[in-house]
């Protein structure tokens, strides 16, 4: 079988009494785009800076493209590229001074990557904007910016952080149509992310809670494993409408959504039917009760809900 | 409640920077207890719209009345009727939760009595007790953000301003948030959401999208996605990359992204025959279908379609 892009096993990291990784196993194929998908301290960034160099870890081995994080940590960094939640491209430089500067740090030619500048700068459609200051970029366009200097070099892995935190719909998929691109260079992409809509995007996903694995597999291997049924119900009063049918037996979590109550029921929940029943004995108007087809986002409250339980007991 | 009752009034709202007209001769209202989701490209006009809808900036041309206050010609009045919440608040980090809203209440002029009592429904409202006593410095993401949604209706401004309130916030705490909008507006406040976030948008009860200065659609999301046009049909494949790439070229594909091993392409309303013309594309580049449906659009389909289709790429 083929080296891993990236392996981790029995990776810890403590920050005082907070266990930020604990005990975390993975590995990544080349090829890859796998998401680490979880909630505010589920040890997403930390994992992110472990394999990056920028954190020792307490325990546990990394190896990026075969080679060993901890004991080549140069050579592991030569083949890494990692875009943080605010990455530090200057503001008073353009694009072109950018790239520039983020492939010197690299100890990259300007002549041996203008090859590749050349191809980000067209796969971004920012070639026309190469002497624009940072500063003066929407942040769609940041972002695509700051893409191109964590690819300069020809990194194998590519560690990306909320890549698209603040960008709307259309410059996100500009974004992700760049990062598909990536794997048929032979670039592994590990993304981190608390949305599901980003989530859904990765080609394999790991849900951290606790800083370590509470799941692994498909967006779609997720979603049939944690969720069964999922009605939709189209209510004024939310309030009461919610306070009703938390009490049912065989309701597993309910999200308010625009005019409607999502509800996610266990196997052998009530109907869509039995629901807007229970609603309408209660006085609660109602414009109707349908069953639609489960998302990841529902996958990852069920998820999330467990693994706090778990944490409290 | 009383329904049907305008909380924002906008008519003909322009504004001007130079010879860049920001936003353009836009009119709309927005009525008590709903929770309004402002969405647009960067650069679209949004900000410019929220800034003035809370007197940050003057309108070059027409008027809007935000819960009954003119925001052109009653600042002060509009001051005290809204609360606004920014993406990254500035709560005191170095103040405990309790604190924060002190100061908050102090600086909308709530005396003691009135602030203990709106202290004590916040709590309650928030569920805020456990955290009350905490720095907010030490707290996740999605309690600072309820205690940031707590300091901005200190003062129980009738009109609540959010821009991208749960933006990095996990799906539990989002949740939670969004559960304390819906009370919010139940009990008639009425909300104001700018964002990019289509997990948010699809909770408002209403969209407003805004694409270079102007709105280009306005409905309930449930609207705006049975609306949409085009179709959408989603191809779960082996080699899901290559097959994004083999489909985007089509001349009869309008838009194409992946979730996951899945394909998921828009196609125009009418089109004959898409299961069969997308298996043709990917069996002759070699690749293997294992099926083919069509789905229900999601909001982010519907932004592409609207903001792609009105020809505006993101604002250069």
């Amino acid at each position: 079988m083929a080296e891993s892009a990236v392996r981790i096993e029995g990776l810890r990291k403590r920050f005082g009494e907070i266990v930020a990784v604990d005990d975390l196993s993975l590995q990544a194929q080349p090829g890859e785009i796998f998401g680490l998908v979880g909630s505010d301290g589920a040890g997403k960034t930390t994992t992110l800076r472990l394999l990056c160099g920028l954190l020792k870890p307490d325990a546990g081995t990394m190896a990026v493209a075969g080679v060993d994080v901890l004991r080549e940590p140069e050579q592991a960094r030569g083949r890494l590229g990692y875009l943080p939640q605010s990455f530090g491209l200057h503001d008073d430089l353009s694009i072109a001074e950018n790239i520039r500067y983020f492939a010197d740090l690299f100890c990259q030619e300007m002549s041996e990557v203008a090859e590749r500048r050349d191809e980000l700068l067209a796969a971004t459609g920012l070639a026309e904007f190469t002497d624009r200051l940072a500063g003066d970029l929407s942040g769609g366009m940041k972002q695509k910016a700051a893409l191109i200097c964590a690819l300069i070099h020809r990194p194998e892995v590519l560690l990306l952080d909320e890549p698209t935190r603040g960008v709307d719909p259309v410059s996100r998929r500009d974004l992700w149509r760049i990062v598909y691109g990536l794997p048929a260079e032979g670039v592994t992409v590990i993304v981190a992310t608390p949305d599901a809509d980003e989530a859904e995007r990765c080609s394999r996903l790991a849900v951290l809670a606790g800083g370590a694995i509470a799941d692994l597999g498909t967006a779609q291997e997720l979603i049939a494993r944690h969720t069964s049924r999922l009605v939709e119900v189209s209510v004024a009063d939310q309030p009461r409408a919610r306070g009703a049918l938390r009490e049912l037996p065989g309701v597993a979590a309910i999200s308010s959504l625009g005019e409607s109550l999502r509800v996610s029921l266990t196997v052998d929940g009530p109907s869509a039917d039995e629901l807007a029943q229970v609603l309408r004995e209660r006085e609660i108007a109602i414009g109707g009760a349908t069953e639609v087809e489960p998302r990841l986002v529902d996958a990852l409250l069920l998820l999330e809900a467990r693994a706090a339980r778990d944490g409290d007991a | 409640m009383a329904m049907h009752e305008a909380a924002v009034v906008v008519h003909d709202l322009t504004k001007r920077f130079g010879s860049f007209v920001a936003v353009d001769r836009i009119s709309f209202s927005i009525e008590r207890g709903e929770v309004f989701g402002f969405l647009g490209p960067n650069g679209a006009g949004k900000s410019t719209t929220i800034r003035m809808l809370s007197g940050l900036l003057l309108p070059s041309e027409g008027t809007a009345t935000v819960a009954g206050a003119d925001v052109a010609r009653e600042a002060e009045e509009l001051r005290r009727r809204i609360g606004y919440m920014p993406q990254l608040f500035s709560l005191y980090s170095d103040l405990t939760v309790e604190e924060n809203l002190q100061f908050y209440g102090g600086l909308y002029g709530l005396g003691p009595s009135t602030l203990s009592g709106r202290m004590a429904q916040l709590q309650e409202l928030l569920g805020l007790g456990e955290v009350l006593g905490r720095l907010t410095s030490t707290l996740s993401t999605g309690w600072r953000q309820r205690a940031a949604l707590a300091c901005a209706i200190v003062h129980e401004p009738p009109v609540v301003f959010l821009d991208e309130p749960t933006s990095g916030v996990d799906q539990s705490a989002r949740q939670q948030f969004w559960d304390l909008i819906a009370d919010l507006a139940a009990d008639g406040t009425t909300v104001l959401v700018t964002t990019h976030l289509m997990e948010e948008a699809e909770r408002c009860t209403r969209l407003g999208m805004i694409s270079r200065g102007k709105i280009i659609a306005m409905d309930s999301p449930h609207a705006l996605m049975a609306g949409l046009d085009g179709l959408i049909f989603v191809a779960e494949v082996e080699r899901p990359l290559e097959a994004l790439q083999a489909l985007a070229g089509q001349p009869w594909v309008r838009d194409s992204a992946l979730s996951g091993s899945r394909v998921r392409v828009r196609v125009a309303d009418g089109t004959a025959d898409v299961e069969g013309q997308l298996r043709a594309v990917l069996d002759s580049a070699g690749i293997a279908v294992e099926r083919v449906r069509e789905t229900r659009p999601s909001l982010e389909d519907v932004f592409v379609a609207l903001v792609g289709d009105a020809g505006e790429g993101e604002a250069a």
